[in-house]
């Protein structure tokens, strides 16, 4: 019996082994408990598909997006060339990240530092594998025909124009998708962007990821799905905030899959 | 015939001409109080976006009611102000309904039209203003409206309505007095709208009558030229200035901040990066960030020249939703009153920029910025592709960079992120450790 592996950057190198892609792992990934749960069904699935991927491991750091959206150019420009050089030494051409945020940043702000990769989120690599029939979900897994409801991140959404990838990744599960009644274009944010993630809310009358949470539930969905730690974070409290924490359960694209596939 | 009405007219369509040119004079200077930036990219993108955006409405239709209320306005603006270009020709010719002989009957359904379109502009403009004032919609009530912003918006909306009724006034005078045989007078076919108004002057004499057509006509003009002059003093100023606002849109992902070139540089230095451009260092070196309006872009001062104060940023904006401070209309309507202030000053020999007081600080508070949760719903949602997050952003990064007075939790953030290479304070080790518990487990069998 062979156990999932999880090769690194250095690891490929050395070796010499070519590779399709880059998982860019995240902070979020690496550290937050409920979020590394994410970065593991993820390379299961990687390792399933039988997709060549690598991560940096300890060589990663921050892509100082929570630094720059605070206002320190500077200890984002640190950050941000200090994964490029780290980056372009390995010759990294594609680039996969389970977090909106990296994957803004890498995709949008890394080329004026001379970072130039093909980025995509993972909603559209999962995506892409569905299509070419590498996954194949079988149906009659634990989602099928229930409701699900899809938040919208900010930074995939409205941010980089993502908003169909993720749903087609919830349509493939042979689930009800239900949709907000803020969703797409005006879906509502959970409040963790721009470096909020980071700090306590400014003084206010609610939390705005109770606000959402409230939405989320008012669709009746017992499955909300999301595509970004910070979301997951923020959904989750919110969830708990309405003590519905044991009905509405708050799950990734990724875990999703990879509790349909059953790994 | 006396030449003196068509000297009075051409007296006040000049000196209207003049306090125009003065005006968009001063404006234009106030807008390039902002940063030069060059916006000139992709032009046939930029067209586009101006036809789609600002021409063709396509944003506004987000919401249906107040866009089609709206689009009735817009089209009766600019197809009425053909029917003003032969008021100017009247004027200034001493002529009446110039166009009428040459256009034969298509004048008559021309005239029907216009008189339609001012019926459409009187029942939208009556609409809004019991949106306004009696429905009070959530928008056009929140605080950064109280006063001026609030009384403009009336103003406007009670000016449309007069004017409106100035021209169906004169229709209607003006047919009883063809219909009576008065020289001058050119009997159209009918018109429909204005022949309800008619009963109301039917009993009057000829002069009475000429009198009243003579005054909706002068009433109608002077009006017209009084409202270009008032326009730039209102928000109303986005009629003209929301078709440059969209041409220089901007066309980059919205996720994407503008890279800080400058700052570069200092990093490229202290990692001992080689560049083209560090060896000398820029002739003046300005502000990191914004904190008054000189320190933004151009654009961004356009941006709040051209905005309207609808309030859909607002309404859509999840910090002010919760009741935050913040309020993305409240900060385009700051960077205009500060734009303002500064230009006055100038004007009268103030001292301008340096008046002792800034954008941050005296209009816009730290907790307003704070707040901003970057998620791009304000710019998402304003009709004309305003961007009220990068002031937002450009100010953040003052206080950050000049100030060092983020928020404390950010403060301890970028510590964390310096010292350990993540927002949270985890050793940079266990990075990796997340792979260990799928290493040892094995790969099922499905």
């Amino acid at each position: 019996m062979s156990t999932y592996k999880v090769p690194t950057m250095a690891e490929m190198a050395a070796s010499g082994q070519a590779l399709e892609i880059l998982f860019w792992v995240g902070c979020a990934g690496s550290f937050d408990e409920r979020y590394k749960a994410v970065t593991q069904a993820f390379v299961k699935i990687l390792n399933k598909v039988g997709v060549s991927f690598a991560v940096l491991g300890p060589e990663e750091a921050c892509t100082g997006d929570p630094a720059r959206r605070a206002g320190n150019e500077f200890l984002f420009q640190m950050q941000a060339v200090a994964n490029i050089q780290v980056m372009n030494g390995y010759e990294v051409k594609k680039v996969v990240t389970a977090c909106p945020h990296c994957f803004n940043t890498i995709k949008n702000e890394y080329p004026a530092l001379g970072g130039n990769y093909e980025v995509i989120h993972h909603s559209q690599f999962l995506q892409q594998l569905i299509n070419e029939g590498k996954i194949v979900l079988q149906g009659g897994g634990e989602f099928k025909g229930k409701k699900i409801t899809f938040h919208d991140s900010c930074y995939l959404g409205r941010a980089n124009d993502v908003y169909e990838a993720p749903r087609d990744v919830i349509r493939a599960l042979d689930v009800e998708l239900v949709e907000m009644k803020r969703c797409k274009t005006k879906g509502l944010c959970c409040g963790a962007g721009g470096a909020q993630m980071f700090k306590e809310p400014e003084p206010g009358k609610k939390d705005i990821n109770v606000e959402r949470a409230e939405e989320a539930l008012a669709t009746g969905a017992t499955t909300i799905a999301v595509g970004c730690p910070f979301c997951l974070t923020m959904m989750s409290d919110g969830v708990k905030n309405k003590e519905k924490e044991h009905e509405v359960k708050v799950y990734d694209l990724a875990e999703m899959l990879a509790k349909d596939m059953g790994i | 015939m006396s030449i003196l009405p068509q000297v009075i007219f051409l007296l006040i369509f000049a000196v209207a001409g003049y306090i125009l040119f003065k005006r968009v004079s001063y404006l234009r200077r106030n807008i390039f109080l902002g940063k030069r930036e060059t916006r000139n990219d992709l032009p046939d993108q930029r067209w586009k976006t101006m036809l789609l955006v600002a021409f063709g409405q396509q944003k506004m239709f987000k919401r249906l009611t107040p866009a089609i209320l709206h689009l009735m306005i817009y089209v009766a603006f600019v197809i009425i102000n053909l029917e003003v270009l032969e008021f100017v020709i009247d004027g200034i010719f001493g002529t009446h309904r110039i166009f009428a002989p040459f256009l034969g009957s298509v004048y008559g359904v021309a005239m029907n039209i216009f008189e339609f379109l001012a019926i459409a502009v009187l029942v939208s403009c009556v609409a809004f203003l019991i949106r306004r004032n009696v429905m009070k919609v959530e928008r056009f009530n929140k605080p950064e409206l109280k006063g001026w912003p609030a009384m403009d918006a009336n103003l406007i909306l009670v000016i449309e309505i007069i004017l409106m009724f100035a021209i169906l006034t004169m229709n209607a005078t003006d047919q009883i007095l063809a219909s009576r045989g008065v020289e001058h007078y050119t009997l159209l076919n009918g018109l429909f709208f204005s022949s309800f108004l008619q009963p109301i002057f039917q009993g009057m004499s000829d002069s009475t009558l000429v009198f009243i057509e003579r005054f909706a006509w002068w009433f109608h003009i002077i009006g017209i030229l009084a409202f270009a002059v008032y326009v730039t003093y209102s928000k109303h100023l986005h009629i003209f200035l929301a078709f440059p606002n969209t041409w220089y849109s901007n066309l980059k992902p919205k996720g994407e901040m503008i890279n800080m070139p400058e700052v570069t540089n200092e990093v490229n230095m202290m990692l001992g990066i080689a560049t083209e451009s560090n060896t000398e260092p820029p002739a003046e070196i300005g502000r990191f960030g914004a904190k008054d309006i000189n320190d933004l872009s151009w654009v961004n001062v356009m941006n709040a020249y051209s905005c309207t104060e609808c309030g859909r940023c607002t309404s859509e904006c999840p910090a002010n939703i919760t009741g935050k401070k913040l309020s993305p209309r409240k900060i385009m309507m700051d960077v205009r009153d500060r734009a303002e202030e500064v230009g006055k000053s100038l004007d009268s020999g103030g001292q301008g920029l340096a008046d002792g007081k800034s954008l941050l600080g005296d209009y816009i508070t730290k907790e307003e910025i704070n707040a901003c949760t970057s998620c791009n719903a304000c710019v998402e949602a304003c009709p004309i592709n305003i961007d009220p997050l990068s002031i937002i952003l450009q100010m953040r990064r003052y206080v950050s960079m000049e100030e060092s007075a983020a928020p404390a939790q950010w403060n301890a953030m970028f510590q964390n992120m310096e010292t350990a290479f993540s927002p949270w304070k985890f050793p940079p080790s266990d990075r990796f450790n997340w792979a260990e518990k799928v290493k040892n487990e094995e790969i099922k069998e499905i």
